[in-house]
């Protein structure tokens, strides 16, 4: 390997560990995934209970909204579990192999992938869930059509959580019989 | 940051804002308005308005009623409703919506100093002053002999302290300077709105620069064919108009130098968002000025709805239930009075 040749800031980067980056990536993708589902539900909730006053007819129905939020996180916690079984030990002489490093980016994308995706995807169900519920108040026809709204939002946190299972999956680290 | 606000904009005011369209949906609507427009009596009106969110307030009204009763209780469901959102508000909504009530004050004052004027009873005038606009130490606005104590006594503690530099002068008061003295707060309070809106910033800058420069506009209009043939002179006209809105500047000038209302069209034709308004006015006709402005204005108001996360909605509600008010005032004299071939002349509908 030429990392003789690399400069100072190559050669720190290149020796991070990667199994800060996993965990780094465990992090992330339940950390911020809840951070956009909560963010998504204060959002709807905040309208919701202001508009119920007027119209109490639209509490239940309007829940939907807030579960599709929920979802979002529970996405993250999902991709969370599944990729900290991926995390495995490796002798320490074989730390720094390509395949370590591989599996040790592969977990921290899938993290970002999952945790950012979800992030952008709890922020749009909000706010279209606070809208769908001012909406409704006033007129309740308007509410199943404003909810496919809210699914084509929602199912771009699935797009995230897919590719960021196909990303951990491929995570290998080396054995140790080699 | 513009285009943004949905993504912070509830944590303060999504509550408020849900509130405040829930109200909205309570204003009167055609349909409402024609009930009562076929009203034979005072008694009538209330048993009409029993089915819409008036109830409880009407409720507990005695007969025989009067027509002044029932603009007072709806004048009170605004003010409760006022409180309600005041009370649960933090800044910059808070601000804001004390704001809305700087114009109420102005005209408390203006109330007060023109009835003592004319010697009538400091309780009577508090009586007629609308709620919006109380503050305390009102009632010593009737001791005041000219602006300087104006000011010294009462005003400098009021939120209109600052809109008074402009127009401190030693004069004694007298009618012709009590209104110069109300168009020139009036011109300061909006001017200092129109600025603290853009300091806020986002959709809540672009949609009230927008009500705000229709209203000072409104302002000039009025001004200048109220006071044809009077005699304020061009500066002093030209001084009462708001430093911002359509008209400024160009519109100004040529405002202040119209001698009567067919100038004034002309004046305005050139500005195409008003000529909607002129346009139903035929020649010379201008009584029904006001009704095509308040027309005008109530399609803006309801517009604002349209859009959300931004602080415009309570302006705008505010505002159409004040208009509200003044329709059903009008409905409840022209019953009272046997006029209602005359009902449809005076009100406007909202929605």
């Amino acid at each position: 390997m030429a990392l003789s040749d690399a400069s100072s800031w190559l050669h720190a980067l290149l020796y991070i560990s990667p199994y800060s980056f996993s965990a780094l990536g465990i992090a992330l993708s339940i950390g911020v995934s809840v951070l956009g589902a909560s963010w998504g539900i204060y959002i709807t909730g905040s309208s919701l209970i202001g508009a119920a006053i007027k119209a109490p007819r639209i509490t239940s129905k309007n829940l939907i909204s807030v579960i599709f939020c929920e979802a979002v996180a529970i996405y993250g916690v999902i991709v969370a579990i599944i990729l900290q079984t991926k995390l495995e030990s490796v002798k320490s002489s074989q730390q720094h192999f390509p395949e370590s490093m591989r599996a040790g980016y592969a977990l921290f994308a899938s993290g970002i992938i999952v945790g950012f995706a979800n992030l952008v995807c709890g922020l749009c169900v909000g706010i279209i869930g606070s809208s769908c519920a001012l909406s409704d108040a006033q007129n309740s026809t308007l509410f199943v059509k404003i909810l496919v709204i809210e699914i084509f939002g929602s199912a771009l946190g699935l797009f995230g959580v897919i590719v960021g299972i196909i990303m951990s999956a491929q995570a290998s680290w080396p054995s140790a019989h080699i | 940051m513009y285009g943004f606000e949905a993504m912070t904009f509830n944590v303060h005011g999504g509550f408020l804002e849900a509130i405040c369209r829930g109200y909205r949906a309570g204003l009167l609507t055609t349909a409402d308005y024609n009930n009562l427009s076929q009203c034979e009596t005072l008694d009538d009106i209330k048993l009409s308005l029993t089915g819409t969110d008036y109830a409880s307030y009407l409720a507990n009204v005695p007969s025989p009623l009067q027509t002044s009763a029932i603009v007072e209780k709806c004048t009170d469901k605004l003010v409760d409703e006022y409180n309600f959102m005041l009370s649960q508000v933090s800044e910059p909504l808070s601000t804001f919506l004390e704001y809305l009530t700087y114009g109420h004050m102005i005209d408390n004052v203006v109330l007060i100093v023109t009835g003592t004027l004319h010697e009538r009873d400091v309780h009577e005038l508090l009586e007629k002053c609308h709620p919006l606009g109380m503050f305390d130490s009102i009632a010593t606005l009737a001791v005041a002999q000219n602006m300087r104590e104006l000011y010294r006594l009462v005003l400098v503690d009021t939120p209109l302290a600052p809109y008074f530099s402009e127009c401190l002068t030693s004069e004694d008061l007298d009618d012709m300077n009590i209104e110069i003295m109300r168009n020139t707060l009036y011109k300061a309070y909006l001017e200092d709105f129109y600025q603290f809106c853009k300091s806020i910033g986002g959709a809540t800058a672009e949609l009230m620069s927008d009500l705000l420069t229709f209203e000072a506009d409104w302002r000039a209009v009025n001004i200048t064919v109220n006071s044809v043939g009077t005699e304020l002179t061009r500066d002093d006209r030209r001084k009462l108009y708001s430093e911002f809105g359509l008209l400024y500047p160009y519109g100004h000038e040529e405002l202040a130098a119209t001698e009567d209302f067919d100038g004034v069209r002309a004046v305005i034709e050139k500005y195409p968002p008003y000529q909607a308004v002129f346009a139903k006015l035929s020649f010379g006709e201008s009584q029904m000025l006001d009704k095509a402005f308040f027309e005008e204005q109530v399609k803006r108001l309801t517009l604002v709805f349209e859009q959300q996360f931004h602080y415009a909605v309570f302006y705008a509600y505010f505002k159409l239930r004040e208009q509200e008010i003044r329709n059903l005032m009008w409905i409840a004299e022209c019953v009272a009075q046997n006029q209602k071939t005359r009902v449809h002349d005076g009100i406007v509908m909202t929605f």
